[in-house]
């Protein structure tokens, strides 16, 4: 049998490298598509797990690219929490396919599926994509209402006490500790927005949904005229006229939005552009999602007291 | 007095209170309660009660109540379609835009029409079929099985198998099809190396990831050496390689089997750069003679910067170049133009690059440029295809949404003896059904 040389060599090369798997180490190896995901790991985790987050804050969870290196960090988990309701569909099968890691492939204990706990909302009855990318499973930027994190708190507590059975205990407290933090935080919060109720807010997409219905207050518009759709001279001119006629003066922006078309309708309608981040880390003082929930409210709660 | 007074400030305060606090307190606690029960309660229970309930309703009706859903069905169906459409000062647009799903004619082209499925298959593997559909110069019908293969989604040490008719994973755009390109037809290197449709055949690809701290991914195939998209190898087609006429040449041993190894490596430069960076060859039997063989080398290299708050993903700057070398063996031959006359044993070189930048000035909007260059040494054989040929090919494309694109391309092409041509070519793509996840 004749086989060329090269081919020999290259052979030999991937042998010689073969065996030198990376060895246990004693925390949990955990990665989050999104900072929020990963703050919420952190927090239940606690110094028993090693969190990575692949999409940083500041990136639009909808459009991360599928960097080889994510590959590598997929590879290596123990543990992958994703948003789901279709909001990595973008970007994270490609990644998965390649990352041939069992512990985390769908079912398997170490892989979280934020959504599958949530009542997801804006969930459509039809596909038709003359409506925008609507996510066929429903709304996916659920974590903003503290009672959804929650839900995916205790579910990721039990994903880890049962991959990580040593560390069970200290999860369980955390997750108890996490509960605590929320109650206390979240009547804050209600407390801060609680002279805001109906006070009408808008958005540059569909990202705010959740907050609204927690907090009393109302979406009126979003500058996009349908999800992932970019805004239109038209829409936006709809937008100013009924920002007008209802007083919605705030205009919420996350990072990886279009600032300038806000600015624009901002200057037309007397409202004043809020910088804000869902994700952890977006935005000064921001660094855990408790730090970015208080700045949320805190932001908005001075707006809408600066407007009364 | 004091007390009285006391008594009677609160007394008026406490349906103030009341109104202020109370249904605030109140709505905020049975929220709270509503959503700690559905925190509380089995997620598992509660999901089977509602499947047991969705049932119920079915069977009451008589009607299947399975919602319908663009993903997570067994199987993801898409349907990509391209539509090209231009003028060439070149009256023979086949013979200056050569890849398969270029356009090939002065007026309209439908060169892609792709129905793509895929889906897990069981826990243990994945499969994907691409059929593609086309018209011809002639506005003929083609239909071809692009792709069809199954891949392992649970072997050990790393390791992931394809087996089945796939584009060989050689360089970086020859696995790619047509409506991931940035530009409209085919890079000539790929062309003059792997034939208008790139290499594909039929075959096993195995790949390993390797322990390494950055990505490295080894990967080797084994595939069938004959047919039209083995160009450099077993193809009936040879001859527009060595000028003769191309021999019947069957498999003797694994050694004429077409043999493609692979290396890639990729590394965050910073927290907005990538680049990625890959070595390949080929090495299989030609069918200029009974033991002619073909070698062909490549490198290629990808960066892209995207900055960290990136709109949608754009700006970005995109880099990604590829170089090309091919060694053919021919043998003594006859030739094709005249059966008299004997070709002598000769080692035909080809060499061939092409670099492409694309910038994302803005969301959705592109500016792209490309380079293409290719050459043939002297043999004694001149075949048109081998001549030596240089192409700039600035473009635009604006991408409506993710699921359409728009796109307006310029080719200056130089082609040594015949001269230089011009072409504006303008491309249409849209997408249905499942949502094509973008690798890097």
């Amino acid at each position: 049998m004749r086989i060329p040389n090269s081919y020999k060599v290259a052979a030999l090369a991937l042998m010689a490298v073969a065996g030198t798997g990376a060895s246990a180490n004693a925390q949990l190896r955990v990665v989050a598509t999104t900072p929020d995901l990963a703050s919420l790991a952190r927090e239940i985790g606690g110094s028993a797990v090693t969190v990575t987050a692949l999409a940083k804050p500041t990136e639009d969870p909808h459009f991360v690219d599928a960097k080889p290196s994510h590959i590598v960090t997929l590879n290596r988990a123990e543990a992958l929490i994703e948003g789901g309701a279709e909001l990595e569909l973008g970007w994270l099968p490609p990644l998965l396919e390649n990352s041939r890691n069992a512990k985390i492939s769908a079912g398997a204990p170490g892989r979280i599926v934020a959504s599958e706990g949530i009542r997801l909302l804006e969930k459509p009855t039809g596909f038709d994509r003359s409506k925008g990318d609507v996510h066929s499973l429903g709304n996916p930027h659920f974590l903003i209402d503290p009672m959804n994190a929650k839900i995916i708190a205790r579910q990721v507590a039990e994903h880890f006490a049962q991959i990580d059975p040593k560390s069970a205990a200290a999860y369980r407290a955390n997750l108890a500790k996490f509960n605590a933090t929320v109650e206390t935080k979240l009547a804050g919060w209600e407390q801060q927005l609680a002279p805001y109720r109906g006070a009408k807010v808008v958005t540059y997409h569909k990202d705010f949904v959740y907050l609204a219905p927690r907090f009393g207050l109302m979406v009126l518009e979003t500058l996009e005229p349908k999800p992932g759709i970019a805004p239109s001279p038209a829409h936006l001119a709809m937008v100013i006229g009924k920002m007008k006629a209802n007083k919605a003066r705030v205009i919420l922006i996350q990072p990886y939005q279009n600032r300038r078309t806000a600015e624009t309708v901002a200057r037309q309608t007397g409202a004043v552009v809020l910088d804000v981040s869902q994700q952890p880390g977006g935005r000064p003082n921001t660094g855990s999602y408790f730090a970015m929930m208080d700045n949320l409210v805190n932001t908005l709660a001075a707006a809408l007291r600066a407007q009364r | 007095m004091k007390g009285i007074l006391l008594v009677g400030a609160l007394l008026l305060a406490a349906p103030c209170f009341g109104l202020a606090q109370t249904p605030a307190e109140r709505a905020r606690r049975d929220s709270v309660a509503r959503v700690d029960s559905i925190a509380k309660a089995d997620s598992i229970a509660l999901v089977q009660q509602l499947e047991k309930e969705l049932g119920a309703a079915a069977g009451d009706t008589g009607t299947a109540t399975a919602q319908p859903r663009a993903t997570g069905g067994y199987m993801n169906i898409g349907f990509v379609a391209l539509t090209d459409a231009g003028w060439s000062t070149e009256p023979d647009v086949a013979s200056l835009q050569l890849g398969d799903h270029d356009p090939r004619v002065r007026g309209f082209t439908v060169p892609n029409a792709e129905l793509a499925l895929d889906g897990a298959v069981d826990p243990y593997f994945k499969g994907f079929a691409n059929i593609v559909f086309k018209l011809d110069e002639n506005g003929e019908t083609g239909v071809e099985l692009e792709e069809v293969y199954l891949l392992t989604t649970s072997l050990p040490y790393n390791l992931q198998l394809k087996a089945g008719q796939f584009f060989t994973e050689f360089g970086r755009q020859n696995p790619q099809h047509p409506h991931s390109w940035a530009f409209v037809d085919q890079p000539l290197a790929l062309n003059r190396m792997f034939g208008p449709e790139g290499l594909r055949s039929q075959g096993l690809r195995l790949s390993w990831l390797l322990p390494t701290p950055f990505y490295t991914e080894a990967l080797l195939s084994v595939a069938n050496s004959r047919g039209g998209t083995t160009w450099s190898f077993r193809s009936d087609e040879s001859g527009e390689i060595h000028g003769g006429v191309p021999i019947e040449r069957k498999v003797e041993d694994l050694g004429e089997m077409l043999i493609v190894p692979r290396i890639a490596t990729s590394f965050d430069v910073s927290e907005t750069q990538t680049l990625l960076l890959g070595a390949s060859a080929a090495f299989g039997p030609n069918n200029s003679g009974p033991s002619a063989s073909t070698r062909v080398y490549g490198v290629d290299a990808y960066w892209k910067w995207k900055p960290a708050a990136a709109q949608a993903g754009f700006p970005f700057l995109s880099m990604q170049a590829e170089a090309l070398f091919r060694s053919y063996e021919a043998a003594q031959r006859e030739s094709a133009d005249d059966p008299t006359v004997t070709l002598p044993q000769e080692t035909l070189k080809d060499r061939g690059a092409y670099a492409q930048l694309l910038w994302g000035i803005k969301p959705r909007i592109v500016a792209g440029i490309r380079g293409d260059w290719a050459r043939g040494d002297d043999a004694v054989s001149q075949t048109p295809l081998r001549a030596d040929r240089f192409r700039l090919s600035p473009n635009f494309t604006w991408y409506p949404t993710e699921f359409s694109k728009f796109r307006v391309q310029y080719n200056y092409d130089d082609r040594t003896g015949i001269g230089s041509d011009h072409s504006l070519w303008f491309q249409f793509e849209f997408l249905l059904g499942a949502h094509a996840a973008h690798k890097f």
